[in-house]
């Protein structure tokens, strides 16, 4: 096992990025441990999203490395069981309803497909339950795939954006999940324009500026 | 679980069909063509049957590799599937699986029809067909490496075409020289074979090149 100490679970160290030719960030530092939220934040081009593929394993580092339990992301199994990643590309098919690319998530991640109607209800979605997702609007397909992180249990949320096209109730509600997570020791590091409003997660959750 | 994503395919496909109805009409009618461009009788057509067949069983191939990988790539279903404790090559090979399946299958169910409109007949038709459902599985296998390595360009058709038609020669000449040896009266079963070997060859290299692509792709 690394050095780090035992309560860290993701660890960032050194990590630079480069996209083309320009630099995006380097030397970027952090470590997590159960129960904290890290909100990245900074200008359209910083490399936020980048940074949170490359957290994923998705993408490659230009230097640096992210560690989960000590282990290499992009290489880690275990990092693949307990990883949710909801990106800009939310993974929904056009021609499914919410309810089947929620159960074929579930069934993806190993979750419960006995979970996906509560998720839904949970979200608020019980009207486009059966709409396919290609006709639902912005703020719904998000909803849906948020729900996602509730079908299939995961202790790291990695979420690019999540309060995008949200309307103030649809905010609520996925800060109030955001809420719960923590409070049940899940971490979560997200990529978001604006500062949260939940009162109790406004003030413990972690700010990382990029800058351009 | 790759049963799952096995149904979804199937499922997505129904859902869609113009996706791979279009190939399959594409096949149809280039192989009607060609009698009314060549303007020959029975006997010279019937010489010619096995190479128009095949070429438009390749070129309709072509046409339904593009859609392979391109919606899981822009909806970020790939992503998800890089993600999850799956092997990404387990998911190319079940995806190729049910891409040979409604279109390498069906393009091998319209073969016999094809080939009696274009005047083959008994034997040849018989090893016709069997050279489609040994070729077909590897031209969908080969031409995913090519669809996997395109899927992150916007305009990747041309670039697919040039990449991919190359390696199917090997395929084209094994199908094509087994139906016309049969139409000779000799024996085809070493280019059946070699037609075999080069699928065996294929379902086993041709996933983890289509994962590597795949995963090149998502950087």
């Amino acid at each position: 096992m690394p050095a780090a100490p035992t309560s860290t679970e993701l660890e960032i160290r050194g990590l630079a990025c480069v996209r083309g030719e320009r630099l995006l960030f380097r030397e970027l530092n952090l470590q997590m441990a159960p129960g904290e939220l890290a909100q990245v934040t900074g200008p359209n081009g910083c490399g936020k999203t980048s940074l949170l593929r490359i957290v994923c394993g998705l993408a490659l580092a230009e230097a640096g490395s992210v560690l989960w339990h000590g282990e290499v992301t992009r290489s880690s199994e275990r990092f693949k069981r307990q990883c949710a990643y909801v990106g800009h590309r939310d993974g929904l098919k056009a021609e499914l309803s919410a309810r089947e690319n929620l159960a074929f998530h579930a069934r993806l991640a190993g979750g419960d497909p006995q979970a996906v109607d509560p998720a839904i209800e949970q979200l608020g979605l019980e009207a486009c339950r059966d709409i396919p997702a290609g006709q639902m609007s912005a703020g719904q397909r998000r909803r849906t795939a948020l729900a996602r992180l509730l079908v299939a249990v995961r202790s790291l949320w990695v979420l690019d954006e999540p309060f995008t096209s949200l309307d103030e109730r649809g905010r609520g509600i996925v800060e109030k999940l955001l809420d719960e997570h923590r409070r049940a020791g899940g971490l979560c590091l997200f990529a978001s324009h604006q500062p949260l409003v939940h009162r109790d997660l406004a003030g413990m959750c972690r700010e990382l500026s990029l800058t351009v | 679980m790759f049963k799952a994503i096995f149904k979804r395919e199937l499922q997505l496909a129904y859902r869609r069909r113009s996706e791979w109805v279009n190939p399959l009409a594409f096949f149809v009618i280039v192989v009607s063509l060609f009698p009314l461009g060549l303007g020959v009788g029975p006997n010279k057509l019937a010489l010619a049957a096995p190479g128009i067949v095949w070429v438009s069983a390749l070129l309709a191939t072509l046409l339904s590799l593009e859609h392979m990988f391109r919606s899981d790539y822009e909806d970020g279903a790939l992503e998800q599937f890089a993600l999850a404790s799956y092997p990404l090559y387990g998911v190319a090979l079940v995806k190729v699986l049910a891409h040979w399946i409604i279109t390498g299958l069906m393009l091998c169910l319209l073969s016999p029809v094809l080939g009696s409109a274009l005047f083959l007949e008994g034997d040849s038709l018989r090893v016709l067909f069997v050279t489609l459902v040994l070729g077909t599985p590897t031209l969908s296998l080969v031409g995913a490496i090519g669809a996997a390595l395109t899927v992150g360009l916007r305009r990747g058709g041309v670039l697919l075409a040039l990449l991919i038609l190359p390696l199917y020669v090997p395929v084209l000449i094994m199908g094509a020289g087994a139906v016309d040896l049969t139409a000779h009266g000799l024996d085809a079963s070493g280019q059946l074979y070699l037609l075999a070997a080069l699928l065996a060859l294929a379902l086993t290299l041709a996933p983890f090149a289509i994962a590597g692509a795949l995963r090149v792709a998502l950087e």
